[in-house]
């Protein structure tokens, strides 16, 4: 119980303590700062494993439907290939293996197949997907944007006049309360939401530090 | 171009194509374009982490100095790291709790500093600015605007008080403000949208086809 339960929740009390301390203390303050900026870089490690543990979820999900023909199977071969070429290379190329430099380009000014990899499959890829949405925001527009009610007209309004304004021809017209638009009203709903978001998530933190959220570590409240 | 360049183009291009082609239907060509982005980006990221996270941070370390007393909390690092993979072996599961603790714990402490005094702190005291500072009386009444309207966004996301009364009025004006906000994000959204399409039609007209006619010493 002590080693499956209390344990965690005490070991995110004290880390979650360290930088919390280590705020009050200045730069260079033995045995606080020096623990807290040791362990601000280990955690940077973790979090490179913590990435590579979705890649081995994905393995398993993949070879799990292959294995039982599951409809779209086909795919899941195909995401398995793309992800081994682009992954095997890109870490043989980070451990500098198989003469490698890196994953960049090579001494002599070719890519690396990582570097091709990126340059001719996953950017050209990103970019139509994202620019796939341009078509389907224009559906969407037509939804949010019917005029119903005065918060529907506010949205409307400042979105035609945000397009308006950043395009040559409307700039002359639009520019100036574009610009007023962005800074005044929306700059105080920005500023409403990043206050509100902030406090929402400090006072979440808290919760996890003293161990009243619980549910990160797969536990409820009754354990 | 070299045959290289001209072949990632075509391939690049013929996968632009692929995906556009959902804009017609769900198709076999879309699915397998797409299947591929996922796995080639999940790919990227590991090469991304392993030579900008993994490699400089604990790899070389360890490697050039060895193990010392100033790379021993590298080791530790590594063994936390590693041992978020025990929930893989399901008699030792629960050994993965202690690193996600560890590394939760850490990240919401940062976090809660960072927010209060990176996020809260200052941009309160930005809309808390002195109306008669010398500055013009347009200057002023922006500066009105942004209280009221950071005020009435604060009191909408107040949930603790029943939305009736003055606190009802006050939060529909928040409201009116939110809207403004996300009005203006999604126009800029949507501009965003278009220039990357923009892009990849350059893309294909340009590079692909353009690249392709001077490859065969058609054009200029």
């Amino acid at each position: 119980m002590f080693l499956k339960v209390r344990l965690p929740i005490l070991l995110t009390f004290f880390a979650g303590l360290i930088p919390i301390v280590a705020f009050f203390f200045k730069d260079g303050t033995p045995y606080v700062k020096t623990l807290s900026s040791s362990l601000e870089q280990d955690m940077v490690i973790v979090s490179g494993f913590a990435l590579l543990l979705g890649v081995v979820n994905v393995v398993q999900g993949n070879v799990r439907k292959i294995e039982r023909r599951e409809k779209g199977w086909f795919y899941a071969i195909v995401l398995l290939a793309g992800m081994a070429f682009m992954g095997l290379f890109g870490a043989a190329g980070a451990m500098r293996l198989f003469g490698l430099p890196g994953i960049g380009m090579m001494a002599d000014g070719r890519p690396t197949p990582f570097q091709w990899g990126s340059l001719y499959l996953f950017t050209p890829l990103q970019a139509t997907m994202f620019a796939l949405l341009a078509f389907y925001i224009a559906s969407a527009a037509f939804r949010a944007f019917r005029i119903r009610n005065v918060e529907a007209t506010i949205l409307l309004v400042a979105a035609v006049f945000v397009m308006l304004g950043r395009i040559p021809i409307g700039e002359p017209l639009f520019g100036p309360i574009t610009e007023w638009m962005m800074q005044v009203p929306n700059g105080a709903a920005q500023r409403g939401i990043i206050i509100g978001a902030a406090l929402g998530a400090a006072s979440l933190s808290l919760r996890v530090i003293l161990g009243i959220e619980r549910s990160y570590l797969g536990l409820d409240k009754s354990e | 171009m070299t045959g290289m360049e001209l072949f990632g183009t075509w391939i690049a291009a013929l996968l632009t194509l692929c995906l556009m082609s959902f804009l017609y239907k769900d198709n076999p060509l879309f699915r397998f374009a797409e299947a591929l982005f996922a796995g080639v980006s999940l790919g990227y990221y590991i090469g991304i982490t392993m030579d900008q996270t993994l490699r400089p941070n604990l790899f070389e370390p360890l490697r050039d100095s060895g193990l010392t007393l100033e790379t021993g909390h590298l080791l530790f690092a590594g063994l936390v790291g590693l041992n978020l993979y025990t929930r893989y072996v399901p008699k030792i599961a629960w050994f993965a709790r202690s690193s996600l603790a560890i590394y939760v714990g850490y990240y919401v402490g940062i976090n809660m500093v960072q927010k209060l005094q990176g996020e809260v702190l200052p941009q309160a005291a930005a809309t808390m600015v002195d109306l008669t500072g010398g500055g013009s009386p347009t200057d002023a009444l922006n500066a009105l605007v942004v209280f009221i309207g950071v005020l009435t966004v604060l009191i909408y996301f107040f949930f603790s008080v029943e939305h009736k009364g003055v606190f009802g009025k006050a939060s529909r004006v928040g409201i009116w403000f939110l809207m403004l906000g996300f009005g203006a994000a999604f126009g800029y959204t949507v501009m965003g949208r278009i220039s990357l399409l923009i892009g990849r039609i350059n893309f294909l007209v340009i590079q692909w086809i353009g690249g392709t006619l001077q490859a065969l010493g058609i054009g200029g």
